[in-house]
């Protein structure tokens, strides 16, 4: 069987080619697991393997720094930088935060993933 | 699952805003225009505030990331071809060692190999990575969203002309096509052919007309585009 990420050679429909800027988040995403990565605690074949450990829907379900991000997260677990617990709990903070700032306007069906 | 379908899945179009500034410590909100929109949103900024706070990275590192890749554009590769281009021994360097000849430019590479792959009358190299997303980003910068794209990945490796195609590239059938797929420690550059009709330009002009796309492979340099 193949693995989540393994495309090569599927029947596939166009191409869109357009251009995208990258979204302020998806920077900050991209400079984090940088950062990360200069410590030595994520290679890219870490990264792939985490990212290909989310599942098979993971590449229809989630955006690309979508999986970049919920890859680090499992990799920070997984390398026993971080626990579970600890980020479950900051992502409830930050969410508080951000609500009592204004800054959070959560889309449809976004509310129900956070733990 | 079609290429629109997922080009709606690989990027937010509701929060667009392309300028860059820097709200990026650790616990500052967002401005007023960065809403933050989705749980996965919320967990990134989780977990850069955990990770600051453990002392596993910096707020200035995680900037300096962002400010670097910001700083990498497709002209640095375009200055590696165009000496390529008027220098027969830079081009041997770099086809023998893409690390050490990026360097002498001034482009360090960390971390990975770079191989550089050479258009000729005969054959034209063509670059993906059909497990992610893997990029000269030294050199390039970060990849355009169709290098990223399920589509593209999918179907180069497979129908490469007719992929070419759709990049308005229509190769000869007697031009043999070379698909490389980059891995995380292998990364490609093509070098494109120099256009017929610029041997009066000197190197920075030649630099200003290598595009992005024919450094990946998907394109051509055609004579008097310039």
């Amino acid at each position: 069987m193949r693995s989540p990420q393994d495309v090569g050679g599927l029947p596939e429909g166009p191409i869109d080619a357009s251009h995208h800027d990258l979204t302020f988040w998806e920077k900050q995403a991209d400079g984090l697991r940088a950062a990360v990565g200069s410590k030595g605690l994520m290679s890219s074949h870490e990264s792939r393997r985490a990212i290909e450990s989310l599942g098979h829907d993971a590449m229809e379900r989630l955006t690309y720094y979508e999986r970049w991000t919920a890859a680090l997260s499992l990799q920070m677990v997984e390398r026993g930088v971080l626990t579970q617990d600890e980020i479950d709990a900051k992502v409830a903070q930050v969410r508080q935060r951000l609500a009592e700032t204004g800054d959070l306007e959560l889309r449809p069906g976004e509310a129900e993933k956070l733990p | 699952m079609s290429g629109d379908h997922h080009h709606h899945h690989d990027h937010d179009h509701d929060h667009d805003h392309g300028h860059d500034h820097d709200h990026g410590h650790a616990h500052s909100p967002p401005q007023p225009d960065d809403k933050v929109h989705s749980y996965h949103q919320i967990l990134s900024i989780a977990l850069k505030e955990l990770l600051i706070e453990k002392g596993v990275v910096t707020a200035a590192e995680v900037r300096s990331f962002i400010e670097k890749r910001d700083s990498i554009t497709p002209a640095h590769g375009a200055k590696v071809v165009a000496r390529a281009w008027v220098d027969p021994a830079y081009r041997a360097r770099l086809l023998e060692d893409g690390n050490a000849a990026a360097a002498e430019l001034g482009f360090p590479i960390t971390g990975t190999k770079l191989v550089a792959v050479e258009n000729t009358a005969d054959t034209h190299n063509v670059v993906v990575c059909t497990l992610c997303s893997c990029y000269p980003r030294d050199l390039l910068g970060l990849p355009p969203a169709w290098y990223k794209s399920r589509a593209y990945r999918a179907r180069v490796v497979r129908e490469p002309r007719a992929v070419l195609r759709e990049f308005g590239t229509d190769l000869p059938d007697d031009v043999a096509l070379r698909v490389h797929d980059s891995t995380a420690d292998i990364r490609f550059l093509v070098v494109p052919q120099r256009p017929g009709g610029t041997q009066d330009l000197d190197e920075e002009a030649l630099a200003a007309i290598v595009t992005r796309d024919s450094m990946i492979g998907v394109a051509r340099l055609e004579e008097g585009a310039h």
